[in-house]
């Protein structure tokens, strides 16, 4: 009786302000696609200016259509054009990148899982304390540890090379990776630890037999962010390796800074789409994890 | 010897992060903050010289436009970032048709890198064939839009870009602050007779205080840090009028030999961090000892 008349009352109050209501929602949708214009915005002109010619580009705007699909600048972007003493291309960076990539994703994401394994169920006297000293590591200013770095790399014989890139990005995920399964691993109940322990289960057992199988979201969403995080970063790449080492972010960098006789906008918007597609793929495929990684571990920004 | 190697291993399993963090964290800075008390110059030396290089620092005019620059672009970038992204969770939170779609374009440019960023934002406000052509071409004569390349409004050009990368990034935490109140709240509101304007600026909004702070603390985060956008976006030009901490240290230690300097530049970046990062942590914490 009570709900009801509550419901009532409730649809009485709707119905007078319905045509207040019904602008409202206008005037919601106008705001909502005026923002999305202004973040499609960036990604339209780089799609449409990569397809023109530059004469196409001087005469035309910023949004003006091609008159014709031309992937010449993405080609040219790829793979050069083939003469020229600074015919630099992004194909080689490419596959810097994902050389170092590849192994630091790993590296850093095993450590993390056996890390944050031992900090949730085998814990000991002072864990908490443990943990605080490596989420420290999420937070620092990579300024401040840019100059030994650089001298460690070079003292390791591996600066300047896709090794000591691969060492930069294991190490400064770690403190990332450890918290995404940390978090994790603390919601499984602590019982089946103990339960498997009394059956005489090891260490290495209780952490493939139990919990690895029921990790597949937090793997999935540790490699997207250690994926991007590692693909996106420009400071250590552009710090300690420069010619052929560099990965493709820096190289992108080069190619658009350098001072050639023209500019040529259409092979710099290729090039841009081609160092940022890998990114958005994951983005637009595995959203969902994209954006759990991003609001728990957003820390790095 | 086996059974201590069995009790240990837990242990044994974690040494490798906490050794490698304990190394290339911690011993890192303190060997950056000992630099920074030292007179080094291409290579680093280690007899103590005081504070000299904090002195040159502060009275250095680069590092003085780039922490005037910083807090510039901070400020702006906060307000524009958590307004914007307040609204869009707000409007994307009113049974929306297509959210998705919106949600995944506002989000998008998270997955950019700030090189991809500022490569398209340089073209796009570029004065010769941009923005500013865009309208002229369109009828508009005298329009001019030549941030990018003036000295007092090149600044702001970081700040648009910054704003289009991170601002989805608050509106998602809005978003998820806002879905997870209950339904009952604003039921109970309604009925006594708020608005929806009400109910979200005296009811919802107060009580998203907590996402107020992490949004705050990760952008001033971002800010402090920001390099890679510069870098790709104006190259801390023109001449240094849009130079920030971040480029300030980056050159001093690898171009221009000052190993000390940058040392210096680099421990107060650690320091700013620390002010915001440390009250966050302590209360992050205590509100998970609470639960």
């Amino acid at each position: 009786m009570q709900d009801n008349l509550q419901s009532s009352s409730y649809k009485e109050l709707e119905q007078k302000s319905k045509y207040t209501n019904i602008f409202l929602r206008w005037f919601l949708y106008f705001i909502l696609i005026l923002f999305a214009s202004y973040f499609i915005f960036p990604l339209y002109v780089m799609v449409v200016t990569s397809l023109k010619t530059m004469e196409e580009i001087r005469q035309g705007t910023l949004l003006t259509w091609p008159s014709s699909l031309n992937f010449d600048s993405w080609l040219v972007a790829w793979g050069g054009r083939g003469y020229g003493a600074g015919d630099t291309f992004l194909r080689p960076y490419f596959w810097n990148s994902i050389k170092m990539v590849v192994p630091a994703v790993f590296f850093s994401t095993f450590i993390g899982a056996m890390t944050g394994y031992v900090l949730t169920k085998w814990r000991f006297k002072g864990d908490q304390w443990v943990f605080l000293f490596l989420l420290f590591g999420c937070f620092i200013p990579f300024q401040a540890i840019l100059l030994p770095m650089a001298r460690t790399l070079g003292t390791l014989g591996i600066s300047n090379s896709v090794v000591g890139l691969v060492l930069v990005h294991t190490v400064y995920g770690i403190p990332f990776t450890t918290l995404f399964f940390r978090n994790y691993y603390i919601s499984v109940p602590t019982e089946l630890v103990k339960a498997a322990r009394i059956d005489g289960a090891g260490f290495f057992k209780i952490f493939f037999k139990i919990l690895l199988p029921i990790s597949a979201p937090i793997i999935v969403v540790t490699v997207i962010w250690q994926f991007t995080q590692i693909w996106n970063d420009f400071l250590f790449g552009s710090t300690f390796s420069f010619g052929e080492a560099a990965p493709i972010q820096v190289a992108l960098n080069n190619m658009v800074l350098s001072s050639t006789s023209v500019k040529e906008y259409n092979v710099d918007m290729a090039s841009a789409i081609i160092a940022g597609i890998p990114t958005l793929i994951v983005y637009v495929l595995a959203g969902k994890y994209f954006i759990r990684g991003l609001t728990s571990g957003a820390v790095k920004g | 010897m086996f059974k201590w190697l069995e009790k240990n291993l837990p242990k044994i399993v974690m040494a490798p992060a906490v050794g490698l963090i304990g190394w290339f964290v911690y011993g890192f800075v303190l060997w950056t903050l000992y630099i920074s008390f030292t007179n080094s110059k291409i290579l680093p030396k280690y007899e103590l010289w005081g504070f000299g290089q904090y002195e040159k620092l502060w009275a250095s005019r680069k590092w003085l436009i780039s922490v005037d620059n910083l807090l510039v672009f901070t400020a702006l970038f906060l307000i524009f970032c958590i307004v914007i992204g307040i609204i869009l969770a707000i409007f994307l939170d009113q049974k929306i048709r297509a959210e998705g779609v919106l949600r995944t374009i506002y989000l998008y440019p998270m997955a950019l890198s700030f090189i991809v960023t500022g490569t398209a934002w340089k073209w796009i406000l570029n004065p010769t064939l941009g923005i500013q052509k865009m309208f002229i071409d369109w009828g508009f004569e005298n329009f001019t839009f030549d941030w990018l390349v003036n000295r007092e409004m090149a600044i702001y050009t970081i700040v648009i870009a910054g704003v289009w990368q991170s601002a989805g990034f608050v509106m998602a935490l809005f978003l998820a602050g806002l879905r997870s109140v209950e339904d009952e709240i604003v039921k109970a509101a309604k009925i006594d007779g708020a608005g929806l304007f009400t109910v979200y600026w005296k009811i919802l909004l107060p009580m998203m205080r907590p996402v107020f702070f992490t949004s705050f603390v990760i952008l001033v985060h971002i800010s402090i840090k920001s390099y890679d956008l510069i870098v790709a976006l104006t190259q801390g030009g023109p001449g240094i009028s849009t130079t920030m901490p971040a480029l300030f240290m980056t050159q001093a230690a690898f171009h221009k030999s000052q190993v000390g300097l940058s040392a210096a530049s680099a421990m107060m970046m650690f320091m700013a961090v620390a002010a915001v990062i440390i009250p966050y942590l302590y209360s992050e914490l205590r509100r998970e000892n609470a639960r």
